[in-house]
């Protein structure tokens, strides 16, 4: 452990409206969750912040539960949390994929949602299918609640469109009506970051078949933020063409080499993977329902 | 700090984001959990929290307030033995972290499901089969079962070597 934790603050949130006080009056400070990311910074040393405000308590935040049309996820529940909710495996199974392959289980117990997207990592596993979802972010502060569409909250690496006072509350998920789709690669099966990440859902519905929104492709790791192949998604909703389209998202990812894979590697398998993908979602079974 | 260790209450005095791996071992002498990596890989410093796994080189002392933490100090299972039977164990750094876990698993655990289930707990020596073993064994032996003891072996075979000199 590099960072001197003695000298670290930890202030207590005895409540939400509490916690959004401390967050107003408290610049700099950093809201702490299952740690799961906090803690492996303050061990390299990377991380400077010296004052971190407790949210743990906060049972209200890890509440997972349907409102209306839409689920809503608090930003504190656990991926062993949403691995064994019943009403996540109906709405969003892709989202129990996800959490499925993060970490091991030590991980999964702590390891928050609400981490996932404030850490905001490009290889963050949870975020392409919050992004295919087309997931809204729940923010509040004093000065009260805000929703955010997801496919709008990062505006770079590890930036996002979040207030400094802001805390994550929740995430809410409309309702899919269509096959969803998930797929990590990584370099073993299981606790491995990952190299690529794809989620991908495609509307069967007829009523939705002149929507060009029925098919979304979301992909981790690929830029500095999660992203939307829009193109990609446009072009097969035009003509289902699988080797136009993936001509398309070669044109529309500019991945990086890295320590983890080649830029070319990273082409390849993602081309890979949206070609896997159509080939089990293809547009036959498409006009059968 | 107040929070109960293996069904004692203890009350710490450190500061709040000492992590729990720290408190245990320097606080409370409890140095059966190990540290190999601090950054939640490895799984050495596995421990219960409410009954669940967790790193406690991840989790500050501030987040075990009034929880209910089980170290390896606070086992006593069937599971132990089987480790040292089935050669689940060899320097011994990842052992303590491998038996937190598997305490979590159920009872009749396939291969497979063990696999993903362990697979925050490394172990640089054993190759995992022993430790595999050790687990399905272990967790099938019955609560307090008598397993013989293996000190038994070890005294003959050092008689075995005084007599040959
Ligand atoms: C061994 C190991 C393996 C891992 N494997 C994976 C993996 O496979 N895939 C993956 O995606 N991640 C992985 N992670 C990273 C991490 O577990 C996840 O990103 C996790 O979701 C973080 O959640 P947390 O609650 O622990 O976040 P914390 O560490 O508590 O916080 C992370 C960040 O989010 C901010 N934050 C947290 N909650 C809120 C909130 N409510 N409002 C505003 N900001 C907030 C914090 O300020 C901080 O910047 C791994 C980590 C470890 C240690
Ligand atoms: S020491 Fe905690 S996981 Fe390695
Ligand atoms: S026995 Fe040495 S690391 Fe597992």
């Amino acid at each position: 452990m590099r960072a001197a934790l003695s000298t670290l603050k930890f202030l207590e949130a005895g409540s939400l409206s509490h916690a959004f006080k401390i967050m107003k009056t408290h610049p700099g400070i950093m809201p702490t969750a299952g740690c799961t990311d906090i803690y492996v910074s303050l061990n390299f040393g990377t991380l400077k912040v010296r004052e971190f405000l407790n949210l743990w308590g906060l049972s209200e935040l890890r509440k997972i539960q349907m409102k209306g049309d839409y689920l809503s996820i608090g930003s504190l529940a656990t991926y062993t949390q949403i691995i064994h909710s019943d009403s996540v495996k109906k709405w969003i199974p892709m989202l129990i994929q996800a959490s499925s392959s993060i970490g091991g289980m030590q991980i999964q117990n702590r390891g928050t949602l609400g981490g996932n997207i404030g850490n905001g990592s490009p290889a963050g596993d949870t975020l392409p299918v919050l992004a295919a979802a087309e997931a809204v972010v729940v923010l509040g502060s004093t000065e009260g609640i805000r929703r955010i569409s997801f496919n709008m909250f990062y505006t770079g690496y590890r930036k996002n469109a979040m207030n400094p006072e802001e805390l994550i509350l929740s995430v809410e998920i409309p309702r899919i009506k269509s096959q969803q789709w998930y797929r990590k690669v990584g370099t073993r099966a299981a606790q491995a970051i990952s190299k690529i990440v794809m989620a991908a859902v495609l509307s069967k519905d007829p009523e939705e078949q002149q929507d060009p929104r029925r098919i979304r492709i979301a992909f981790g790791s690929l830029a500095p933020t999660v992203i939307r192949a829009f193109r990609t998604e446009t072009a097969l909703a035009e003509n289902g063409n699988i080797t136009e389209a993936q001509k398309t998202l070669l044109s529309e990812i500019q991945p990086i080499d890295d320590i983890r894979s080649t830029a070319l590697y990273r082409q390849t398998v993602a081309a890979n993977l949206l070609a896997e993908w159509w080939g089990k979602v293809s547009p036959r079974s498409l006009i059968k329902s | 700090m107040q929070f109960t260790v293996n069904g004692k209450k203890v009350n710490v005095r450190a500061y709040p984001m000492k992590r729990l791996l720290d408190v245990l071992r320097e606080d409370l002498g409890l140095t059966g959990t190990k540290e190999g990596c601090g950054e939640g890989e490895c799984g050495a410093c596995t421990v219960l929290i409410n009954g669940e796994a967790v790193c406690s080189c991840l989790v500050p002392l501030a987040q075990v307030k009034g929880a209910r933490v089980k170290t390896i100090e606070g086992v006593k299972h069937p599971i132990q033995e089987a480790f040292v039977r089935e050669g689940g164990t060899q320097c011994g750094i990842c052992t303590p972290g491998f038996i937190m876990s598997a305490l979590t698993l159920p009872a009749n655990v396939s291969l497979k499901e063990m696999q993903e289930r362990l697979a925050g707990n490394l172990c640089r020596c054993t190759g995992y089969m022993g430790i595999y073993r050790a687990v399905k064994k272990g967790l099938k032996a019955k609560r307090g079962a008598k397993l013989v003891s293996l000190r038994v072996k070890k005294k003959s075979q050092k008689r075995k070597r005084v007599r040959s000199i």
